[in-house]
């Protein structure tokens, strides 16, 4: 594996528009790290779509078991992932202000087609939903509140919804899983701006170098090239 | 009631390579053109910094906002047809560009048979080998007649292409030199060849030196920073509407774009087109624009839709099997895209890296090379590898035996961020009386008017295929050495997933007016002065991508325009009842 300190993905025969593009972009790989934000950071960790805190515990321990902290590095808690989703979850997305909600819906189970989106919930509601199931199958099964069991009998009640073996209302558990899962996933290997992938740390993991200007001084290279990973704000900011 | 504007000479519907082509060819003529646009406006500023995954791949931010308009769909006609309600589903480019700008840039020709498709299918193996209800027909122009405009649409989009010995003829070489090949194309092309194929780098509308077109609009030479297919190129790298035709159009002087103006109907007497009706979407008011010619050069949604609601043409009705508009619906779905995954334990590949179209690909299955003679489907394919560049959320790929989440998944996914290659293989994609689309009676837009209905389901055809497809991109694969090798699994039924932007069909072109909307200039056989352009006038899907026969048609279309507004009257001949109709 070569070092990184040569790479910088730098622009390579310069730009025809000119001017468009200043060239912030080829500084020393030493400017990019971030701790001066970390403080700054930290404001932002408090919730803005989940009114109950219980519902935000629930939240926390279902996807570190999705994505565990390991010996390859942190998990989803570490990495920022449940902030994310709750800032993800108050916005558009969690909305579904950019999706058709007309009705009628054939909602859950009338359906043959169980990965189509047909429910007038919006992904928040089906997030809160799904989490209050989650917990009131883990007091069902082991008399005790999702947080309390240990990992593997969480990962048993997970498996369940993941199987759609939970009868939720207006949507089936399948598709509550499939979307905590996709959240997650996203949450862990977004730019970090979006409050996840905490100091880049997602992308350490799978040597992800994070958006630069190009990559045509290595795209004929042999060998797998490592760099230190840079943010949307070091791209962006010049 | 509609605010009437002043007359112009054209008015074109959509300011993607359909709309902004027409557009720049008349406005460069000395006419004047109003385009409209649904979406915001764009320029390359918009795009810069925009290299952010979760914005555009995961959610989507170039794409069509569904909570004003979507399709329905459905598999069989006596169902009811279910809202595609999430962008998850429905991949539809916006604002000014359209799917021209978030393209990943590959700019392919369709194979001479392709124009030829019934004609050619008939004479290699005899008229029993088009199987009952296959809607297969001929393009009413051949590929000696239509190379100009590819080679027209070439030179606009500086395509970067290499020559390979199984190709059509070409009349100039591709303007650039291909892209610089990377490792895993490497792996790929060497396995190929050891396997006696002819492999070539795909064509690219990502430049790979720097390109002045013929129009004069500058291009950058592609950095290779993978932010290309959902994205707009910050880079200037990628030919886009936005980057060429459009500022071309705007140029001359003669072009007035208008975004954020929603078509609703081309308002016509019946015999001519006199204009279109269009809402304002930032005032809600509503505006007439008349033009001597109407051009609908939108997506192929829009094109049939609007045809569909101004009551223009014969619409296709399946159970008698006559009418045009919205006949010989196909698309390139999730079944199309089919091939292995192959996970390398001891190479790791610079896969954030890449271009939209770098990759590499061979002739060897497409329906010119490949026999047919005992195979249980039509037509033929090309495997592919492509060099995107992947985002760190889209590269967390796992061994088929790996659950999708939890420690192992972990594990897994870190282990392989950078060791996967994907090859898969592009069938063509053939037409049935069954699959069509037509108004929706339940589901309606923000303006209440009618959503487009697509039914459509899944043949033998399409599955046989896929699992060629599948053996062929199989052997090469284990031909580059990949330890773990999964077959992506062929679906038996249609998922009602529209996230690859590949759609047409539903305004064909085509030398008989029982089977064809338009002519081989685009121009309604039903209304002289309309012309319909874009993937939606393809009879039939061939075994490429579509974006470079979309552009050269549009290139067609305005010499169409052109030719029309000197003389008038039909462009070309009709031919009824050329063939027998399956």
């Amino acid at each position: 594996m070569k070092n990184a300190g040569i790479f910088t993905g730098g622009i390579v025969g310069g730009s025809i528009l000119g001017g468009i593009l200043s060239n912030p972009f080829l500084k020393e790989e030493s400017e990019s790290s971030q701790p001066a934000v970390e403080s700054a950071e930290d404001f932002q960790e408090a919730r803005i779509f989940f009114d109950r805190f219980e519902d935000f515990v629930i939240l926390r321990a279902a996807v570190e078991r999705i994505y565990p902290e390991d010996d390859n590095g942190p998990g989803a808690v570490a990495l920022g992932v449940p902030y994310f989703i709750d800032k993800q979850l108050a916005g558009s997305w969690g909305t579904n202000a950019k999706e058709y909600m007309q009705n009628p819906f054939k909602v859950n189970g009338d359906s043959e087609d169980v990965m189509r989106y047909e429910t007038p919930l919006n992904r928040g509601q089906i997030i809160i939903e799904g989490l209050r199931k989650i917990d009131a199958v883990s007091e069902e099964q082991f008399g005790e509140n999702f947080v309390n069991i240990d990992g593997e009998q969480q990962d048993e009640i997970l498996q369940s919804f993941d199987n759609g073996e939970v009868e939720l209302t207006g949507v089936s558990s399948q598709q509550f899983f499939s979307i905590l899962r996709k959240m997650t996933i996203e949450g862990a290997f977004a730019d970090p701006l979006y409050g996840g992938n905490k100091n880049m740390d997602g992308w350490r993991m799978v040597e992800y170098p994070g958006p630069r200007p190009g990559f045509i001084d290595i795209i004929e290279e042999e060998e797998f090239i490592k760099m230190d990973p840079l943010g949307l704000k070091d791209y962006q900011q010049s | 009631m509609a605010i009437k504007l002043d007359k112009v000479d054209v008015v074109v519907v959509g300011t993607g390579w359909s709309g902004g082509i027409v557009s720049a060819e008349l406005a460069k003529a000395g006419y004047k053109v109003v385009g409209l646009e649904r979406g915001k406006e764009k320029s390359v500023n918009d795009y810069l910094g925009s290299k952010d995954e979760l914005r555009f791949t995961q959610r989507y931010d170039m794409m069509q906002d569904l909570s004003k308009e979507t399709i329905t769909s459905r598999s069989e006609m006596d169902e009811e047809a279910q809202p595609v309600r999430t962008q998850g589903e429905m991949m539809v480019g916006n604002d000014v560009g359209g799917g021209s700008a978030h393209w990943a840039g590959c700019t392919f020709r369709n194979n001479p048979f392709d124009f030829e498709v019934y004609s050619k299918t008939v004479e290699k193996y005899g008229e029993d080998k088009i199987p009952e209800g296959m809607t297969l027909q001929d393009w009413g122009i051949t590929y000696d007649e239509f190379e100009k405009y590819y080679d027209r649409f070439e030179k606009t989009a500086g395509t970067s292409g290499e020559d390979d010995p199984l190709a059509p003829p070409r009349s100039n070489p591709y303007p650039n030199p291909p892209l610089k090949s990377s490792p895993a194309i490497n792996l790929f092309k060497e396995a190929a060849e050891n396997l006696g194929y002819h492999p070539y780098m795909i064509p690219a509308g990502n430049m790979s030196e720097a390109y002045e077109n013929p129009d004069g609009e500058k291009l950058s030479q592609c950095q290779f920073c993978s932010f290309c297919s959902h994205y707009g190129c910050d880079f200037g790298a990628k030919s886009d509407p936005v980057v060429t035709v459009i500022p071309t159009a705007q140029k001359t002087g003669n072009y007035e774009l208008r975004p954020h103006s929603y078509a609703r109907r081309v308002v016509h007497n019946g015999e001519k087109a006199t204009g279109v009706i269009y809402v304002d979407m930032k005032t809600g008011l509503e505006y007439e624009q008349p033009a001597d010619v109407v051009v609908l050069g939108g997506f192929t949604f829009t094109n049939t839709r609007l045809l569909l609601l101004s009551e223009i043409g014969k619409p296709y009705n399946p159970e008698t099997r006559e009418g045009v508009i919205g006949r010989n619906f196909v698309g390139q779905f999730n079944n199309t895209f089919l091939g292995v995954r192959g996970f390398f334990n001891d190479k790791k590949f610079n896969m954030y890296g890449g271009a939209g179209a770098l990759g590499a690909t061979l002739r060897d299955f497409t329906v010119e090379h490949i026999d047919i003679e005992g195979k249980n489907f039509l037509h033929g394919g090309h495997p592919e590898i492509r060099q995107y560049g992947l985002g760190p959320i889209q590269s967390l790929a796992v061994p088929s035996d790996t659950p999708s989440w939890g420690a192992e998944f972990k594990n897994n996914s870190v282990k392989y961020a950078n060791s996967m290659l994907h090859v898969w293989f592009v069938p063509g994609v053939m037409p049935w009386w069954h699959n069509y689309t037509s108004l929706d009676p339940t589901y309606k837009d923000a303006f209440g008017d009618p959503l487009l209905r697509i039914t459509n389901k899944l043949t033998d055809q399409d599955i046989n295929i896929a699992k060629y497809g599948i053996e062929v991109t199989k052997k090469i694969m284990e031909e580059m050495g990949a330890d773990i090798i999964d077959e992506d699994e062929v679906p038996e039924k249609f998922d009602h997933i529209y996230s690859g932007g590949h759609y047409a069909g539903g305004v064909a072109m085509g030398a008989d007016p029982e089977t064809s909307a338009v002519n081989n200039y685009l121009q309604m056989w039903d209304m002289e002065n309309l012309f319909v352009t874009g993937g939606s006038a393809f009879p039939h899907f061939s075994d490429y991508h579509p974006t470079g026969t979309i552009g050269a048609l549009a290139y067609r279309a305005a010499e169409g325009v052109e030719e029309y507004l000197k003389k008038g009257g039909l462009l070309a001949e009709k031919k009824t009842k050329t063939h027998k109709m399956a």
